[in-house]
């Protein structure tokens, strides 16, 4: 918007253009709109004046009570409007135009701050913005009667009291005023519009804060959806390998074996390939199944994180003290987090931390789950270079954890992470 | 010797069936779950069962829990279990009830034909055979004991005895003498203050009671 010149922004605001008449009509669309409240609530006064105080108590009520039933539509018109000329959408608001309300919804909620919020653009900004309309319509029906007063007078026999040739100086100086106000006229329509979309975004939907609140819990909630999705998957694809892939290897492994321990009189070098083919589908067999471990490891199921981090330790060529106290157990997703940077932080160390030990430690305090990983190796483990680390983070964020790592050249390396424990 | 198989995929199956025959093996029954095992094991009375620990329905540790009921309806069954990962929590149940004629290989193990078949005699003899990760998942979790006390070599012949080998066996895997073996175990009986006890099977028993200790 910033690189539009002011020519063009001029331009834009010219009276015949489009933008202009928009403005104009929708700023006088809303005068009617606008004076509803007030007319509601005057009109009864209008038609008779009570003497006694009971009488003027019962017109105060019943106008108010009338406002109230209106309120409902009223509110719906300006929305239409706002919609229908602007293409600006304002979401409904639950306590005015809630689903269940009926006609009477409104009073059920009298305390309900949006219902206040509502009364107050058709009360107190509705009028202001009423009088803008009716500026905007002045302004134009001024800018063209002025305008059109030159052509009048030049129009006029000299004889008439108002030919041009008597008012020569009066007639152009109000027509100069027609054309300022025939420019200006746009102006004054797109601010009337500004503010009304303002006043109406603010008092007609809903509560920016409340809004916030509401789309911060359901962003929560689909994030936590989408990480038991991810996580359901993972388990998927460990089930699908599980039962396919590892079973195959397992039996051609086997096959090869036979076929090593039995076969007699097979030439040497054709028992080199055995041997070698053995050796590989093997070796095959346990690559798959480091990798379908750290999926998901079906033990974390049925055992809980205890029983498959000591797995986990016991793979590591280094001394591991593990401590876990987890009770009660936590989400299968938190547990899962929690074993993946297990996992990926011993992973870590091995490949490069040269520590002689790794103390881990689980523990639940509370609403959160502290995991500890400390080595006593070299440290100078660098998040931003190690995409172990990376990954290791950004796994802890999807679940809203935190994840911290202390690492001085020269060691030791702790790695401390924190999730809450219900997602 | 008579064999009944748990095992849910059929290749597997087919594949152990084939293993077990040609090594002179006789298969009563093979069956692809638990309920179908146990009633396997009441109806033939096999010598040894050799049991995957993820079947139907539930694919987590329905193995380990059918090992359990046979412990109890039929003791005398020796049980194998395969799986696909040990965990040293699954070793910990099945050697609570009892640590005679219980084995708990990881599956790769099959592929070593002779080993395997070893285990499953070993086994089917009233012995026991514990992978060597299972061993070390153990071994890893009472660091804090007497067992701190041990050397590292003492800690190898622990290890090598927690699966089941014997002397000879452990000598060869350690490339030392069966008189050094010997004297480690000494040590190491004399270090967690086990009584002495003659025979492979018993001190196998010894080490694994002491290795589920407190679990």
């Amino acid at each position: 918007m910033a690189s539009i010149s002011p020519a063009r922004r001029a331009l834009a605001r010219a009276p015949w253009s489009r933008g202009a008449w928009r403005d104009t009509a929708f700023a006088v669309s809303g005068v009617p709109l606008q004076c509803a409240g007030w007319t509601i609530l005057g009109a009864p006064w209008a038609f008779f004046a009570p003497e006694d105080m009971t009488m003027v108590a019962l017109v105060a009520v019943v106008s108010c009570a009338l406002l109230l039933l209106v309120i409902r539509p009223l509110t719906a018109a300006q929305r239409e409007r706002c919609w229908a000329m602007l293409g600006l959408e304002i979401p409904r608001l639950d306590a005015v135009d809630g689903a269940d309300g009926g006609r009477l919804g409104v009073l059920r909620d009298l305390r309900s701050p949006e219902l206040w919020r509502v009364l107050r653009y058709h009360l107190l900004a509705g009028p202001l913005l009423a009088f803008g309309g009716l500026a905007t319509v002045t302004a134009w029906t001024g800018a063209f009667l002025l305008g059109g007063l030159g052509a009048y007078a030049w129009a006029l026999p000299d004889s008439s009291p108002l030919s041009l040739t008597t008012h020569a100086t009066r007639t152009a100086a109000l027509t100069a005023v027609g054309v300022a106000l025939l420019a200006a006229a746009p102006w004054i329509a797109a601010a009337v519009r500004g503010l009304d979309v303002r006043a109406a975004v603010a008092y007609l939907g809903p509560d920016r804060a409340k809004e916030l609140e509401r789309r911060v819990e359901d962003l929560a909630e689909k994030r936590a959806s989408v990480v038991d999705a991810a996580d359901i998957e993972r388990r998927r694809i460990e089930r699908d390998l599980h039962d396919g892939a590892q079973q195959r290897l397992v039996s051609l492994a086997m096959n090869l074996g036979l076929a090593r321990e039995t076969l007699t009189g097979v030439p040497g070098p054709a028992m080199q390939v055995i041997v070698e083919a053995h050796e590989e589908a093997k070796e095959a067999l346990t690559e798959l199944r480091n990798l379908i471990r750290g999926l998901h490891p079906a033990v974390l199921e049925d055992r809980g994180l205890d029983a498959a981090l000591s797995g986990v330790a016991a793979r590591v060529p280094l001394p591991v003290r593990l401590r876990v106290e987890i009770e009660p157990r936590v989400s299968s997703t938190v547990e899962a987090v929690a074993y993946f940077v297990v996992s990926e932080a011993l992973t870590n160390v091995v490949k490069h931390a040269r520590a002689t030990g790794v103390t881990v430690t689980v523990a639940r305090r509370g609403a959160v789950l502290r995991v500890l990983v400390a080595d006593d190796g070299v440290g100078g483990a660098d998040p931003s270079r190690g995409t172990g680390l990376n990954g290791l983070a950004r796994r802890v964020e999807s679940v809203d954890g935190t994840f911290r790592i202390t690492s001085p050249a020269g060691g030791p390396t702790t790695v401390t992470v924190e999730l809450p424990c219900a997602l | 010797m008579r064999i009944v198989i748990a095992e849910d995929s059929v290749l597997l199956r087919a594949g152990l069936i084939k293993l077990l025959e040609t090594s002179g093996f006789e298969v009563a029954a093979a069956v692809g779950d638990a309920d179908a095992l146990l009633a396997a094991v009441r109806e033939h009375r096999p010598d040894a069962a050799i049991v995957d620990v993820r079947m139907p329905p539930g694919f987590t540790d329905e193995g380990v829990r059918a090992a359990l009921v046979m412990r109890r309806e039929s003791p005398e069954v020796a049980v194998l279990l395969l799986s696909q990962y040990v965990e040293e929590r699954y070793a910990a149940d099945l050697l609570s009830t009892s640590t005679s004629g219980i084995g708990y290989l990881l599956k790769d193990r099959v592929a070593d034909v002779s080993v395997f078949l070893d285990a499953l005699r070993r086994v089917a003899a009233g012995g026991a055979a514990l992978d060597p990760e299972v061993v070390s998942q153990l071994l890893l979790r009472r660091h804090r004991d007497p067992l701190d006390r041990l050397t590292p070599r003492e800690r190898d012949v622990l290890g090598l005895m927690a699966e089941g080998r014997s002397n000879a066996g452990i000598a060869a895997a350690l490339v030392v003498s069966e008189s050094a073996v010997a004297k480690h175990i000494n040590s190491i009986f004399a270090k967690l203050d086990l009584p002495h006890a003659e025979g492979d099977h018993r001190r196998v028993l010894a080490v694994l009671r002491f290795l589920e200790g407190d679990t």
